[in-house]
């Protein structure tokens, strides 16, 4: 009994690790299509942001929560105005780019920080579960990722500024002959998006630990789960996936072990795109965000 | 750390100069011994590497200051693996093919190591590996220094057992080392009567370890021994003792340490980790004592050393060791002298090389983490490599060319 609750709970973590990793790129490239192979750098920098600013004696909440999405959204907004705007609409030089620019940023921070491992404590501690003992943080990042959901639900479907985005990803001439420059929303967009990744990478930090390399780890996962997801419904295609991929994933990995629960997972994948090449929100949820 | 760009400036200049003067310095300075060194001085597994390299510039500097060998200088050839496994096979060929290198040491991973074991054996260079690992190799080109499981498994195995109880649970990194080193564990626990409740393998980028922990909770082992590898593997120990469990069940580790993972974690989560190895900083031996110091003159900082950047030190005295007492560097004598049971005393205590497998006898520390430091719980002089004595006899079959694994 005790052990269903754990394994339960694992496949709850394993949902909103998913969904927490996706975020950023399922706005950028839900909103945009621009593929940012980047992605994974800019969770590592919201890890590394989080550590820095907790070496400097800034309490760890306030930097993984603020700090973090704040930094490296105004990255994302760099990288947009010098980089990325020339590129909308070339999918394949902005890939081209943005993995230029993962291998620089990569580089940047290995410069600065070393390239060993370096942890940033977990703030809460573990606790007792029947007979078994588990991780209170991994309680706190689904609990963040439900808030976070919620949070972008609630922008998208009452802000004025959620209006003009899902206005401006319907149909961009549309957006832009009501008078609504698309180039500036794609560019808050594309902020938004890093801020996101910074957040889930400052948020992740205390349990996986961190390395220059590391954004390597979250980019074959959120990029799973938001295509598998659909690029037409940001948060309920790529919640879709991250529940289906992190169920699949962790029950098998209790069955056996890690490296059969990502192959499932990836196999999975393929099978999906095959039966359903507009992911599972172009089929299941066409009228949703 | 910091890197000042002229630091880097500096290093990726001397390493432009050694890569273009390696194939030119052999004819044009036909006098100095060539040593060669492949290591991962970038790159995921730099954590291991770079005091490698730190240590290999250290003793070959010593050896210069003191005269050379055989009234001549040594020039280190040293090339960086970039922690990939492909520059490891490209580099053994240009140095034992262009530089024409007299030894190499160098190799991390198990893994890097069979990539250019067999490079050097068709090349006739005599080839050093200083790295721990899971034992076995039988080759008369090649001389290893570091620890095998019957050095630094079995006193761990041991004592976990006598301490905590019959049954364990292995972690260990998916490729050759964790494969092979999950088998002597077996092999241990079973002769004392244990038994393995499990055995779990992780690919080196694995970095979630959720479900594992609570299966090895479900299994509820008297202890857990981790050989795992790397940065990524790092997050078990992190996510270990977030959840509680290094309070509830004893944690040993055959590579912890190694990589100095316990400055990496903090006291509360690293303490209470049981490993076993070669060298430990806290050692208070006059040798280590003057060789940190000599390490701290030259590099400043000693932090970052560990146990198989001493491994690469005593690797090359015991290399210099070997030359002096064939007075030659031709391949015959060297290897008649390396099979003379030499032996030198180094930082982390004597090491003798056995003539019969190539590997070395070592002192043997069992040790615990207590606040970032590996502190010594006791020590047992001399060790043998007896797991590769099993079965490799390089006397009687001088033409072997093979790693035994233990049949479990």
């Amino acid at each position: 009994m005790d052990y269903a609750a754990v394994v339960i709970l694992e496949i709850l973590y394993m949902i909103s690790f998913i969904a927490l990793v996706s975020a950023g790129l399922a706005v950028v490239f839900g909103m945009m299509r621009v593929i940012n192979l980047a992605h994974g750098e800019f969770v590592m920098l919201g890890g590394y942001t989080t550590l820095a600013c907790q070496r400097a004696g800034i309490d760890l909440w306030f930097s993984m929560l603020v700090i973090a999405p704040i930094v490296v959204g105004l990255v994302g907004l760099i990288v947009e105005r010098l980089v990325i705007r020339f590129l909308y609409g070339r999918m394949i030089d902005t890939m081209l780019a943005t993995w230029g620019l993962s291998l620089l940023l990569i580089g940047i921070v290995t410069l600065i920080f070393g390239s060993s491992a370096v942890n940033v404590p977990t703030p809460i501690p573990g606790y007792q579960l029947g007979a078994y003992q588990m991780g209170g943080y991994n309680l706190f990042i689904i609990g963040v990722t439900i808030a976070l959901y919620i949070g972008m639900w609630l922008v998208l479907r009452y802000t004025r500024l959620g209006l003009i985005a899902r206005g401006a990803m319907q149909n961009a001439d549309i957006a832009s002959a009501l008078g609504y420059n698309p180039r500036t929303v794609y560019m808050v967009t594309f902020t938004i998006g890093a801020a996101l990744s910074g957040f889930a990478g400052g948020v992740l930090a205390p349990l996986t630990g961190l390395l220059p390399a590391s954004g390597g780890g979250y980019i074959a996962e959120s990029f799973i789960a938001v295509i598998t997801g659909g690029a037409g419904a940001v948060i309920s295609g790529t919640l879709a996936s991250s529940v289906l991929f992190g169920t699949i994933s962790q029950v098998v990995s209790f069955a056996s072990g890690p490296v059969l629960g990502d192959i499932v997972m990836l196999a999975l994948a393929i099978v999906l795109l095959r039966l359903m090449p507009t992911g599972i929100s172009g089929r299941f949820f066409r009228n949703s965000q | 750390m910091r890197v000042s760009r002229r630091d880097f400036l500096g290093a990726t200049g001397a390493l432009a100069v050694t890569g273009s003067l390696g194939s030119v310095g052999a004819f044009a300075q036909g006098k100095d011994i060539l040593l060669g060194s492949v290591l991962d001085n970038s790159g995921n597994l730099d954590i291991y590497g770079k005091p490698m390299v730190m240590a290999t510039t250290l003793a070959v500097e010593e050896l210069n200051a003191a005269g050379g060998l055989l009234g001549r200088k040594i020039k280190a050839i040293q090339y960086d693996t970039q922690s990939d496994i492909a520059l490891y096979t490209k580099f053994a060929q240009q140095l034992a093919r262009t530089d024409k290198v007299d030894v190499v040491h160098g190799g991390i991973t198990s893994a890097s190591r069979e990539a250019i074991r067999q490079t050097f054996k068709r090349a006739n260079t005599l080839y050093f590996y200083n790295v721990l690992y899971e034992g076995g190799v039988c080759d008369r080109n090649c001389v290893v220094t570091g620890t095998t499981p019957a050095q630094a498994v079995e006193p761990i195995v041991d004592y976990a057992m006598k301490k905590w109880g019959n049954k364990v649970v292995i972690l260990a990194a998916d490729y050759n080392y964790g494969q092979i080193t999950a088998k002597w564990l077996q092999y241990y626990i079973k002769e004392r009567k244990g038994t393995v409740a499990s055995t779990d393998f992780f690919p080196l980028d694995v970095a979630d370890f959720g479900s594992t922990i609570a299966k090895i909770q479900q299994a509820s082992p008297n202890f857990v021994v981790a050989a795992l590898v790397g940065g990524a593997h790092m997050a078990f120990f992190r996510q270990w003792a977030a959840s509680g469990m290094n309070k509830k069940i004893p944690l040993t580790s055959t590579t912890f340490g190694v990589g100095n993972e316990h400055l990496a974690l903090s006291p509360a989560e690293g303490d209470g980790i049981v490993i076993a190895g070669n060298y430990s900083q806290e050692a208070q031996s006059p040798a280590n004592q003057e060789f940190l110091g000599r390490w701290k003159k030259r590099f400043g900082d000693t932090k970052i050393v560990h146990e198989i950047a001493v491994s690469q030190y005593q690797g090359i005295y015991a290399w210099a060791a070997a030359v002096k007492k064939a007075g030659s560097l031709e391949r015959e004598a060297m290897l008649k002298a390396v099979e003379s049971g030499i032996s030198i005393e180094g930082p982390a205590g004597t090491v003798t090389i056995d003539p019969k497998t190539h590997h070395a006898a070592l002192d043997i520390h069992l040790m615990e983490v207590k606040n970032q430091k590996l502190t010594i719980i006791n020590t047992v002089k001399q060790r043998p490599p007896a797991d590769t004595a099993q079965y490799c006899d390089l006397i009687k079959n001088p033409n072997d060319n093979k790693q035994y694994e233990v049949k479990i």
